[in-house]
Order: structure tokens, then sequence, then C-alpha cells
């Protein structure tokens, strides 16, 4: 049943790729439906996976004598991704709603790419596994190319070269990989099963979880996040960060360590600590939390507070699958469940309820308009948003953060006190942001008061509404019942951890 | 286990009341003042529900997330009752004191009844994951209530005062995620348990190595800023002079003792043995807090100022008794543990006598700023005797309690401090009592300058109390005469809490 949420986002692509132009509010509809009913599947799937192991949705024998399979299948993990991306997809159309510029065109780009990562999360074979990846690198690149703001072309440019390249790290290991295996399978579970020698995992391990990786936005390689997440229009930034980010982490851990383990091991001898590449990867996840968040904490544009805050998150998913424990890395697909939620959500508010009515991201300006009492709306939903960001418990993000907190400690304590560090330089970020954006005392000088002149806030619009509480509630529910999440990606954790993907 | 969930509905009737005042407009302090009475009503009951031998009573106990030690987990003893009635009764005080609210009443009361929501849940948790979640609930309603209808300076006080408490947060929050790593549990009377026998540091050793001493820094740590001991209280003194004055009522006399709650509901009990090792250290930290609270009280101009370092003083005394007694005492030795359990009932005490005075002296402040259209200074102010004789009486009831006078409530909390503290650690008593000293001249240079002395030309007709602020007053002032002459009326139902912790703690 959860193929069908792929074949449904490309019909849709490809009907608002035929619809006649001008035809934007039908466009639109067609686009929710589509978004809509993507979600009532994956819902449906959830529940009716509740309990159960890997699912074998699809398998159809495609290049025979490569031994490639059109294999789709669904474990805990995926269900819980596809889950997160059909609410991200809904809350995406729905902040996109004023799309005037060839709506047909953004919502067929926009749908294509939600297929993609629908694919990349449902792929059980490597080769389809790429081909999805790869497939959702193209609409990002036109979305922001064409409905971009801040230096547009180059962020679109820049997130396709770090895309590609990511990619092409990642096809020579797997290449690698099969040939190295000599099994007639590109079937996960079977390379999973092939024994692949130690010294060939050693390499090719960083090659496939850095190229991964630099999709999660890990510390050094992140810098197209933020221009890509500030360039993008709303709806894109939303599954940049909501969604995207999540399938190089999701790379990282069903191909890098499912099909590498022991990648992981160490070295045999340590330098300055540091003993194998679980160390490595873990040093410049830290750096990433800490990095991300001091970076925030020195913005001057708003949305790029939230573009590093990004990266920010990013750092404990990567944490948490360092660990290499079973809590930790449940931590970690939580958090990417979480963050995929309110990064979509404080990236709603920022680039399209505040933005699209003050015309300014800078918190300066900003500062200025005493948005509290302008915009209540928007005023509380980012607070909530960034009680929730902060890792504030009753929010799904303190469920995930405190699960990779448990499994560092359970590895290395200086990983957690440092992750420590991080959490309380976000709660700086957050709430400085918080203060200068909605409720700061500051006089508006001559400048802005001559903008408001001019302007009148639009009234808050229902799909914006139906979005905020839509992600908000969500964001609750996982805080105060993350039972209901825990009890799908635990086993399915266990399982990989413990050899293959059964 | 079974029966009526009557700390549930005591943590959800506030929030009901937030949701409705919300919506209320002009209306929301009826709603408040509806709210608050029913909770302390409530409070009370379950005050009368405690259990004989000290244990924990009421308690409600269900899974939530299984596979991370989360459990709902609620219970009261006559520590954590005594503080329900505390948090309802200063709450009350803090919404009777707040009828000038006109810039939006709806949320204004909704987060002071949020807040008395985070209160109640974070006395009756006894599951980690519970209780952290409504002690970080407190804190945002806090912020609010300071950022949007405090002083001049609002903006930075708020922002110190959150972050500063979320530092201290986090550095908990970490410590305890070690404590869940080694022992698998979040359950306060289950990892009480393992750590009166010392298996919790056997654990936490196996797992993590030598670190169970950092563990019980970080919890310190966290409960160190909220109480506050110096020197992390430097937030303290802008936050409760820019909050609006019933807030500041809010913060010294129900939420600082969230602070001194959790030392003893959660340090103590967990790592009692390392509070031993480092006692001294931390005896010199609370003797400092003691020393210096007086003295920069002294200092101050600012009568809000005056009461903010005031307070710090007399929580100086919970955190001296609570140091002092963490010292290990032979069965035998009965004196000792006699001692012990004098400075636990008095720190207990204080705890509810510090949050009904400062409660009281912060409303006298809101009063005097009323009519004064804001004003604050000591200087302000001369002689209200002989234009308000009813209200300089009774501000100076309040302010002889806050003094320590015997007869009034803030005697004997100090006392059995002193009498507990003095055979545990005479040196730190004696010099603590250098606090006692320079608090009585600042309290009694209040009384000179403001109540009596020359009654200056603006002050020769200042308004008395009216009616309504009568009858809200007497209640308090004659709760301040009932502890003071009847103590026993409190103690008899913490002192079975009392002997019961003392005889689960190690140290």
């Amino acid at each position: 049943m959860l193929a069908w949420t792929i074949y449904l986002s490309f019909a849709g692509a490809l009907l608002q790729a035929l619809l006649p132009k001008g035809r934007n509010i039908l466009s639109r509809w067609i686009a929710l439906a589509v978004a809509v009913v993507g979600l009532a599947i994956t819902v449906a799937g959830f529940v009716a996976g509740m309990g159960q192991g890997r699912e074998v949705l699809v398998d159809l024998p495609w290049v025979p004598s490569m031994g490639v399979h059109y294999l789709l299948a669904a474990d805990g993990i995926s269900r819980v991704l596809v889950l997160l991306t059909s609410l991200a997809a809904v809350a995406g159309v729905l902040f996109s709603w004023n799309i005037e510029l060839r709506t047909n065109e953004f919502f067929a780009f926009y749908l294509a790419l939600i297929g993609g990562v629908y694919g990349v999360f449902l792929s059980f074979d490597l080769f389809l596994l790429f081909v999805f990846y790869e497939i959702a690198i193209v609409p990002k690149y036109f979305i922001i190319a064409i409905w971009g703001s801040t230096r547009r072309e180059y962020a679109a440019m820049k997130l396709a070269l770090f895309s590609f390249v990511g990619s092409a790290m990642v096809l020579i290991g797997l290449l690698a990989a099969y040939a190295t295996a000599g099994s007639h399978s590109t079937g996960l579970v079977e390379l999973a099963h092939a024994n692949l020698p130690v010294s060939f995992q050693m390499w090719c391990f960083p090659l496939v979880f850095t190229g991964f990786a630099i999709l999660a936005g890990m510390w050094p390689f992140h810098t197209w996040a933020p221009t890509g997440h500030v360039a993008a229009p709303t709806a894109a930034s939303m599954l940049l960060a909501g969604v995207v980010m999540k399938l190089g982490a999701y790379g990282c851990l069903r191909v890098g360590i499912a099909l590498f383990p022991h990648g992981l091991d160490p070295w045999g001898f340590s330098f300055v600590g540091i003993g194998s590449w679980r160390d490595v990867f873990a040093l410049l996840a830290v750096i990433g939390i800490i990095y991300g968040a001091l970076v925030a904490l020195a913005q001057t544009d708003f949305k790029f507070v939230i573009g590093y805050s990004s990266v920010s998150h990013m750092g404990f998913v990567l944490l948490g699958l360092m660990t290499l424990n079973q809590i930790g890395v449940s931590g970690a697909v939580l958090q990417m469940f979480s963050h995929g939620i309110l990064a979509g959500l404080l990236f709603a508010i920022v680039g399209r309820i505040v933005y699209e009515r003050t015309h300014t991201r800078q918190l300066a300006e900003l500062e200025q308009m005493h948005l509290f009492k302008r915009l209540p709306f928007a005023a509380v939903a980012f607070v909530i948003a960034g009680m929730a960001s902060m890792g504030l418990p009753g929010f799904s993000g303190f469920v995930a953060e405190m699960q990779v907190l448990i499994g560092a400690w359970k590895v290395n304590p200086w990983w957690t006190a440092a992750a420590g560090v991080g959490i309380v330089i976000g709660v700086a970020y957050t709430w400085r942001a918080l203060q200068k954006a909605f409720f700061s005392d500051l006089l508006p000088s001559a400048h802005v008061l001559e903008q408001e002149n001019v302007q009148h806030f639009a009234a808050i619009t229902w799909p914006e509404v139906t979005g905020v509480v839509m992600l908000v509630s969500v964001s609750l529910f996982i805080g105060v019942y993350p039972k209901i999440l825990l009890d799908t990606i635990e086993p399915a954790v266990k399982a990989l951890l413990t050899g293959g993907a059964q | 286990m079974s029966g009526f969930p009557l700390l549930t509905l005591l943590t959800v009737l506030p929030l009901i009341g937030a949701i409705i005042a919300l919506g209320a407009g002009k209306r929301a302090r009826g709603v408040a003042l509806v709210t608050t009475i029913a909770s302390l009503a409530l409070a009370l009951v379950v005050w009368t529900q405690l259990s004989v031998d000290g244990s924990m009573a009421l308690v409600e106990l269900h899974p939530w997330v299984p596979s991370l030690g989360i459990e709902y987990h609620l219970g009261v003893d006559g520590l954590g009752a005594l503080m329900l009635v505390l948090s309802a009764l200063v709450t009350l005080m803090s919404v009777d004191a707040a009828h000038r609210v006109h810039h939006q009443p709806g949320l204004y009361f909704a987060l002071v009844l949020l807040l008395e929501s985070g209160l109640f849940g974070s006395f009756t948790a006894l599951n980690f994951f519970h209780w952290f979640l409504f002690w970080e609930l407190s804190l945002i309603p806090a912020f609010f209530l300071i950022k949007l209808w405090g002083g001049a300076r609002r903006g930075p006080a708020a922002t110190q005062f959150f972050v500063y408490t979320m530092a201290g947060s986090v550095a908990l929050l970490i410590a305890f995620l070690a404590v869940y790593v080694a022992t698998n549990s979040m359950d306060f009377p289950h990892l009480t348990l393992l750590a009166s026998t010392g298996e919790l540091e056997q654990m936490v050793t196996a797992h993590l190595g030598p670190v169970t001493l950092w563990l019980a820094i970080g919890v310190l740590a966290g409960f160190a800023v909220k109480v506050p001991l110096a020197p992390f209280h430097t937030w303290l003194p802008a936050a409760y002079a820019e909050a609006p004055s019933p807030v500041t009522m809010l913060l010294t006399g129900a939420m600082s003792k969230m602070g001194v709650y959790g030392l003893l509901r959660i340090a103590l009990p967990l790592f009692g043995h390392q509070i031993a090792q480092i006692r001294t250290p931390l005896l010199v930290l609370a003797v400092i807090t003691v020393v210096m609270g007086a003295w920069a009280a002294a200092a101050q101009k600012d009568l809000k100022r005056v009461f903010a370092y005031s307070s710090v003083n007399h929580l100086g005394y919970c955190l001296l008794g609570i140091f002092a007694l963490a010292v290990p005492v032979a069965a035998s030795d009965t004196g000792a543990l006699t001692s012990q359990a004098a400075a636990l009932n008095g720190v207990i005490l204080q705890m509810f006598n510090h949050g009904v005075t400062a409660a009281a002296l912060f409303w006298f402040v809101a009063m005097l700023q009323e009519r004064t259209g804001g004003h604050r200074g000591i200087g302000d102010f001369g002689g209200l005797r002989k234009p308000a004789p009813v209200l300089a009486g009774l501000m100076g009831i309040a302010l002889f309690s806050s003094l320590g006078l015997p007869g009034l409530n803030g005697f004997v909390g100090e006392f059995l401090i002193f009498r507990g503290v003095f055979s545990l650690s005479w040196i730190a008593a004696t010099v603590s009592l250098l606090g006692l000293l320079v608090t009585a001249t600042v309290i009694l240079t209040i009384i000179q300058k403001v109540l009596w002395g020359p009654t200056p030309q603006h002050c020769t007709n200042f308004p008395d109390l009216h009616a309504g602020e009568r009858m809200a007053l007497a209640p308090v002032i004659g709760l301040m005469f009932l502890v003071g002459l009847l103590p026993q009326l409190i103690v008899d139902s913490v002192n079975p809490t009392v002997v019961y912790l003392l005889a689960h703690w190690r140290f």
C-alpha cells in the first residue's frame, strides 16, 4: 500500500505539468489532494505496520543480469520517515498557497521531489535507492533557481554541486561494494549479509558515509544548507530542512552503517583520542552541533538563524547514529522526525507568515515592528516552535535529544557534555531571535515607519493556521506520547544494528 | 495505587482555568480567583490525606514510555503537600494583588495559572521525565510575565533569568541521564532506595567510571541557580526588581522553593554521600549566600531590591540547613540525629514561612507603588503610620516576620535550622549569625524610615488600606501569627516525613 505514495506523487506531478496555464486554484487543490491522500496512506501504513517487522511491498526483477530488483519494502524506520514526508508535504502545500508565479510548474517539481523522497525511504535495493536519491536532487535545483530569493542561482547551484559530489562518493562506494561482495544481488539485505572484508569496509565506509552526510549537513560540508534554505521559497526550505536532509541521514544509517558495520571498528591506533571512523564522525557531529548554534547566535537575518539551527540539530542526528546503541540510534531517528516537523514549522513562520507581510528578514528591522502586537498569531506560533526547537520537555525534540544524550553517555561522556553546551547555546539563539523579532521594545525608525504607513499586514489565512496547528499538534503529541513512534522505531533499529535489515 | 486521581486533578485544574482565562478578557481575574481558591481548597484536601508514616500518599502510577523508564508516577508526602499548599496560597495572593492589569489581562492570568500548574506538577512528580517537564514548563510563563508586564529593563532581566536557569537545567538533565544510563530507572523512590544502599554509586561507576561526584555537582548546579546559591544568584535581583510585584510574589514565594524542593527530593536522596564529601565548600557557599544576601540588601535603595536580596539571605538558611545535615551520623548518636531532624524540619518550615512572608512583603510593595504611581525607593516614603495606620501596622508585622521575631512565623524555621546546624557545624552557624544581625538592621531601617519617622509633605495624604485589601491581607497576617504561635500545626504533618526521609538517605 505504501508504494502508492510514490506513484501518486509522480502522477500528481505529471498532472500538474499537463495543466493549462492560469489554473492556479485548481493546481493548488490538486497538490493538496495528492499530499493529503499521501498522508492518509502513510498513516494507514504506519498503523497497519505497528508491531510488524520488515514488509516487502513490491519485488520485481529489473535488471536480472546484475541482480537489480525493483524492491520496495518498509520497516519501522521507513514507516516513520514516510509519515514525516507526508506531513511535511501537506504542510508545504499549505504554506505555498500564495504562489502565483507558474503555480502548476512549481507544484509539479514539488510533487516530483516528494515522490523521489518517498522512493528513497522505501527502497530496499541499492540501485533503486540511488535512482530515487538522484531524482530528488533535480527538482530541488529548479525550485530554488526559479522561485527562490536571496542569491537563488548561486544557492541552487551550490546545493546541486554538493549533492552531486556526495552522490558520486556514494556511487563509487556502492559499485565497489557490489563488486567486492561478488553477490548477484543489489538488495540491501543481501549485501548486508555479504560479509565484506574488514579492510574494504574500513575505506569504503567513510566514503559512503561522508557522501550521504553531506546532504545531512555534516560539518564541514554543511555550507550548502544555510544558503540553500535561505534562498529557497518557503515550501522548499521546509522540505529541504525537513525532509531532504533526512535523506542524507537515512542513507548514513541504512546504507553506511548497515552495510559496512566493521567500518566503525577501531583502527588499532589512536591519535589525540581519535581511534576509529566512529570517533571522527562523532567529533564532526559535535562540532556541527556547537558550531551551528554559535553561528546561528550571530546572524542578523532571521531565516539564517533557522538555517544554521538545522545544522546544529542535524548534528544530534549524526551523533545519535555514532553511538551505535539502540537508544542513541532510535533517538537519531526520532530526531529526524522531530526536526523535520519543527524545521518545517520554523521556516513556515519565518519565510511565509512573517516575511510575506513584513518583506524583511533583517532582525534589526523586525525589531522595530512590534510584531507581537501586530502579528500575535505568528508570535505565539514562534514561541511554541522555539520552545520545541530548543528542546523543552513536552515537545518531540526533547525526547529525541534525551535519547541521543543517553546513547552518548554510554559511549563517551565528553560527547554528552559537548552536546549539552550546544543545547544551552540553542536556547540562547532561539530566545535572541524570538525577542528581537517579536518582543522588542525598540521604537521604530523613520525608515520603518515610512514602510509601515503604506502597508497593513494582510490577515492570517486559513492554510497558514491549518499548517501551524497541524505541525504543532504533531510535535506536542509526540513529545507527550513518544511511545507511539518509539514502538515502531526501536525494533527496526535493533534489527538493523544486530545485522542485516531484517 | 487506587482511588481518585486527586493530584492529577489538582495539576489539571489551573490548566483549565488558564484556557478559560485566556478567552475571558476583562473577567480573567475573576476566573483566576475562582481557580486559585478552588486549587487552594483542593491542596488543603491533599494535606489531610497524608500517610501517617511520612511515606508517599495518593500515589498514581501508570506506564508511559516503558522503553525509556518513563512512568506517570505521582505522590505526596508532608514536604510535597506543604509545598502544594504554599504554591496555591501564594498564587492566590498574587492574583489578588494583581488587580490593575489593564494590558491583556486574559493572557496575564492564563500565564499565572499555567505557572501554578507547573508548580503543582513539579511538587507531585516522582518520575524524572514528568518532574522535568513541569520544572521547565514553569519557566515559560515566568519569562513572559517578566518580559511583557515588567519594568523598564525587563528584556535583559527576563533573558538573563531564562538563560541562567536553562543552563542549570541542562547540567541537571545531563547528570540525571547518566543516572538513567547506569540504573535504567527515572523513578525517584526507586533511585532513592538504590542510593541508600550504595548501589547507585556502584552502578554508575560500573557503567561510566568514577563520575558520581561530577553527576552530583551537575544536579546541584541546576538547583543552585534556581534557589539561588552564591555565586549563581546574579540573575535574581534584576528579575525580581523588573517583574511586576505580583509576579515577583510568585517567583520568590513559590518558584524559588522548586529549587530547595529539588535538593530535598533529588539531590540529597540520590547523591547524599557525594554531597557529604563536598560538604565543606558547599557550606562555605551557603554561608556566603546568607551573609552576602544580607549585606547586599543593606546596600539597596529600592524596596524591591532590598527584599530580593533579603530573599537570597532567607533561602540561604535553607541551604545552610540542608548542607549542614549532609553528614554521616552513626545510628547510636541520637544527639546528631536529633540535630539533623531539627535542621530538616527547620528547612521545610522556612520554605513555607519565607514563601508566605516574602509574598506578603512584595504585596505591600505593590500597594505602595499603586498609591504613588510606581515609586518604590526607601527614600520615597516616610512616617506612613500617621496617614495610613492599618497599612503600616500590617506591613510592620510582615517585616517583623521576615526579621524572625518570636511569635511570628519567620522565627520557628530559622530557630530550628540554627538549633540543628549549631551542633552539626558550629562555625557555619556562628558566621551565619552575622546574616541574622545584618538582616535585622536592614528591616529595622525600613521600619524606621518608611513606617515611622517624620511624615514628609507628599505622604500626609497617603491613602490607607481599603476594606477589600484589609479583607485580603487579614488571613495572611493571621497565618503568620498562627504558624508563629502554633508551629505544630505544620510540624506535626511534616515531622513524620522528615523522619522517613532521614531514614532513607545515606550520607
